[in-house]
């Protein structure tokens, strides 16, 4: 009867002390990082190949919520800057069913394949995506870009 | 035995003790310190309103706010909705002037801030909102040149001193506009040019010493903003900045699970933006399409940012010039309201369609689809603790 007693105190005391550790665990543990998110490579080639386009805010840092420009910058496979580039723009937030909350259009070439992309807004935090259609003299090809705020 | 017992004891206080404290992540913190109403900007000059920060403008515009003569029959003022014990508002489903209208009034604290004005966005000045329900048959039911007399008899001098001379008012109607009656609209047609214009002025003056007063109403801080002070700081919170465990809870749940945080960002909890989120419509109100609608509206609009009314230069008037002016988004999307104060001002939404915070967060929740166009908004599972946790969260915003 006595060993019994000792058995089931002992298979207590290990339980609790399982219970302890796990509490430990789970109070001490790291808040795990956010899953691996998309690419947001700021720099990329073209869907087809035929561009290599690069894209940064203009004044180096995103603000939420206000209008900003970004430069878009164009060069072929060669190098060379791509002028007189026409560009469309498109984009939204894939996970809330909306596109952009403002419509964005080149508004400057400032030479060396360098555009001026004004109107640009991202109003939540979240996942953007900017795609762009680019057609010049080299073809026309798109990129996408995603901005996670 | 007794150091088992020592053991499990030790245990339980650690637990309890982990339980009791406010726990968040360092994300969680940026998030939390990121509403706080500390991190609010100051105030950016209105260029295209050069009298937006003239005191004399906004106290004549003080006075026109309140003044019952601002309306057709002299029973309704901008503050008959905005009513200033009520946070500007009249917890009213929709507003009342001299007649029924089909929207909730907003409260304006901050109102300043917007880009864009009105549930819809039909117009994208404080000043150029402020000039629309003075027309509006169901507001406050007048018209410019009537407007235009009035203030000549009887705020001539002080609007003289502001906006410089009044125009000369011999030989135009007492009452015409483009927006009014038949006979109205015709008195208005057989205006020459110049008097339009000299009558548009004075108009557009009205608006901007109205939105010159409404510049000074801006939110106060509430039990969260000296709770997130407190967080961000590391101080031992004190008083009612003690959260409760369930205001925490609440608190977790508005920037995690529940996502009401990616549209009420900001330390004005909105994104200044306009979504469609199922909102139903109101039976017996006309159809309400929202922000799809609203676009034309703030186009054609004579005092909008590119209008001949502005001061200073367009290079102001970027939300209007990148404009999405045709996507589906924009149907039914209406503007994310500030959250701050709204637990003591129901009714809520855009025709005031639920009576009560429980039903909103009940809303979102089960974000049933949109009658018409994308709702944006996805099926949460909230049990009854959380929705109660996040209610109580939302009257932080408002102590």
């Amino acid at each position: 009867m006595a060993s019994l007693w000792r058995y089931l105190l002992a298979g207590l005391g290990l339980a609790a002390l399982l219970v302890g550790i796990l509490a430990v665990v789970y109070l001490t543990a790291p808040r795990s990082a956010q899953p691996a998110g998309p690419d947001v490579s700021r720099t990329k080639k073209t869907d087809n190949g035929l561009y290599m386009a690069s894209f940064v805010p203009e004044r180096g840092v995103v603000r939420q919520g206000e209008l900003e420009s970004w430069l878009l910058t164009l060069k072929t496979k060669t190098g060379a800057s791509v002028e007189r580039a026409a560009i469309a723009i498109s984009g939204g937030m894939p996970q809330h069913n909306h596109g952009l909350p403002t419509s964005p259009q080149v508004t400057d070439y400032l030479g060396e394949g360098r555009y001026r992309i004004e109107g640009l807004k991202f109003t939540m935090s979240g996942w953007w995506q900017l795609r762009f259609a680019i057609s010049s003299g080299a073809g026309s090809d798109t990129v996408l870009f995603n901005v996670v705020l | 035995m007794k150091r088992l017992f020592c053991f499990l004891a030790l245990m339980v206080v650690v637990i309890l003790v982990g339980c009791g404290k406010p726990d968040f992540s360092d994300a969680e913190k940026k998030t939390i310190a990121s509403l706080a109403l500390s991190r609010l900007p100051p105030l950016k000059p209105d260029t295209t309103n050069r009298f937006a920060d003239v005191p004399a403008a906004a106290a004549l515009g003080s006075t026109l706010f309140f003044d019952l003569g601002m309306s057709r029959d002299g029973t309704v003022s901008c503050s008959t909705c905005h009513k200033i014990d009520r946070q500007f508002q009249d917890d009213l489903p929709q507003a009342v002037g001299v007649g029924h209208t089909n929207r909730r009034t907003m409260p304006l604290a901050g109102v300043a801030r917007d880009p864009w004005f009105f549930w819809d966005g039909r117009r994208d000045s404080l000043w150029a909102q402020a000039l629309t329900p003075l027309e509006n048959p169901l507001e406050q039911a007048g018209n410019r040149a009537a407007y235009a007399h009035y203030i000549k008899a009887r705020f001539g001098e002080r609007y003289e001193r502001i906006f410089g001379p009044l125009p000369d008012f011999s030989g135009m109607p007492l009452n015409a506009s483009p927006l009014g009656n038949d006979a109205e609209k015709a008195a208005w047609n057989a205006m020459s040019g110049a008097q339009r214009d000299a009558i548009n002025g004075v108009f557009a003056n009205i608006g901007k010493a109205i939105a010159a007063f409404e510049r000074s109403i801006e939110p106060a801080p509430t039990r969260f903003d000296r709770f997130a002070l407190d967080l961000a700081t590391g101080a031992e919170p004190k008083g009612d900045a003690v959260f409760s465990k369930e205001e925490i809870l609440g608190l977790k749940l508005f920037i995690g699970k529940a996502n009401c945080v990616t549209c009420h960002d900001g330390p004005r909890f909105t994104d200044n933006s306009f979504h469609n989120t199922g909102v139903p419509p109101v039976a017996d109100l006309p159809p309400d399409r929202g922000r799809i609608d609203a676009v034309h509206q703030v186009e054609a609009d004579p005092f909008n940012c590119f209008g001949a009314y502005r001061d200073g230069d367009a290079g102001a008037c970027g939300e209007l010039r990148f404009m999405v002016k045709d996507a589906s988004q924009l149907i039914r999307a209406y503007k994310t309201p500030s959250l701050r104060g709204a637990a003591t001002r129901p009714p809520y939404m855009h025709a005031g369609q639920f009576s009560s915070l429980d039903e909103v967060v009940a809303h979102y929740a089960k974000a049933a689809p949109s009658i018409e166009g994308v709702s944006e908004v996805h099926p949460l599972e909230l049990s009854d603790r959380e929705r109660a946790a996040l209610v109580a969260f939302l009257k932080t915003l408002a102590e």
